[in-house]
């Protein structure tokens, strides 16, 4: 996968948008892991969820606007991860930062596998979580004897 | 008559009702998708089965309302980022020839452009367009936005301290995407001018611009 190697040595700059359970663990997760993060949520309340440890930056905004993805400093980002609850916000801010701003690396969660498969094929790497716990289960279940 | 076409609406708001009354008056083919019930029946009542219930950002809800023979889709939620998923669904994965979103971050027009949307209407634009018109005193007022481009139709009004009054438009350095197209003077017929027209205070230049560098062009002529 690329990217992946870099982000064991270098120190990345990497924008989340959606401070939610997924977002928030994984804002504190790189932070801890040395890289500068900045975390964007709609309600500030979300942020309650990021560690007293946390040093990134914590942003209020709407991360479909272009406006505020670059207030978040998406000009110079290596990774942006799209995370709220909204599927098509998600694959919206996932387009500007690829298409737009050109971020190398663009990862988007699509809770619907229909819309996936489609966005998949448009190029934009997305994540499932339906489909992933979905497969999860029913590997358990198969093991069962 | 032109040639009826089937026209599938996304969204059964106030947009979506009367741009459907409108379209089937002019004998065409409408369904609405609407996710709300309540809005499904009121749409039916007045209308006639012309709805269907269901997210019209899913592909299922989409097949069923018969995408693959639609002649256009014009989504017209509220919200902009479900308007470019409708529009980027129906011409991916069914090949809609025509799809039209809804905008309001006037930003976000060139962006749905960018990705694949064909054509969109600022909603925000439109309304700011007209409220420029109604104060007579707007230095700079769009006309007329071009469907599909970038580039757009402005008037601007010539005034005493303007640092182009007297200038003649060669002397004037404008971007190389913008042409002044007309300028109009009081008790003159409207002129189309060449590069040794002097610009004078009272004049209402006509030019054809894009909305990069409409900036620019305000700063050459108004100020």
């Amino acid at each position: 996968m690329p990217g992946t190697e870099s982000l064991k040595h270098n120190k990345l700059v990497i924008v989340i948008m959606g401070c939610g359970r997924v977002g928030g663990k994984l804002a504190s997760m790189l932070d801890a892991a040395g890289h500068r993060v900045t975390v964007l949520d709609i309600d500030g309340y979300s942020f309650r969820r990021l560690p007293p440890t946390f040093s990134g930056t914590a942003l209020i905004g709407n991360g479909t606007d272009e406006d505020m993805l670059r207030k978040a400093g998406i000009e110079g980002a290596s990774a942006f991860i799209a995370l709220t609850q909204g599927d098509n916000r998600n694959v919206m801010a996932a387009q500007i930062a690829k298409h737009v701003f050109k971020v190398p690396r663009v990862i988007c969660r699509i809770y619907d596998p229909l819309r996936k498969d489609i966005y998949e094929q448009l190029g934009l790497e997305s994540i499932s979580p339906t489909e992933v716990f979905a497969d999860l289960l029913f590997n358990r279940l198969e093991n069962v004897k | 008559m032109a040639k009826s076409l089937y026209i599938v609406i996304v969204g059964g708001g106030n947009i979506g009702y009367y741009l459907s009354k409108a379209l089937l008056n002019q004998g065409h083919e409408v369904l609405i998708i609407e996710k709300d019930v309540r809005k499904c029946e009121r749409l039916e009542d007045e209308l006639g089965s012309c709805c269907m219930r269901g997210d019209g950002c899913e592909t299922a809800v989409l097949s069923e309302a018969g995408l693959n023979r639609a002649d256009v889709l014009i989504a017209t939620a509220s919200q902009d980022e479900d308007n470019l998923v409708s529009c980027q669904v129906a011409k991916h994965r069914f090949k809609v020839p025509r799809t039209i979103a809804l905008v309001n971050n006037p930003i976000n027009d060139r962006i749905f452009k960018k990705l694949g949307v064909d054509a969109t209407i600022s909603v925000t634009n439109t309304i700011l367009e007209h409220v420029e018109q109604e104060i007579p005193a707007h230095p700079l007022i769009h006309l007329l936005t071009m469907s599909g481009q970038m580039e757009e139709v402005v008037e601007l009004l010539i005034t005493r301290d303007s640092p182009s009054v007297g200038k003649s438009i060669g002397q004037v350095r404008l971007p190389a995407d913008t042409t002044i197209a007309l300028v109009m003077r009081e008790n003159e017929r409207p002129r189309i001018p060449d590069a040794s027209t002097v610009l004078r205070e009272n004049d209402r230049v006509i030019a054809l611009t894009t909305m990069d560098s409409e900036k620019i062009l305000e700063k050459l002529l108004l100020s």
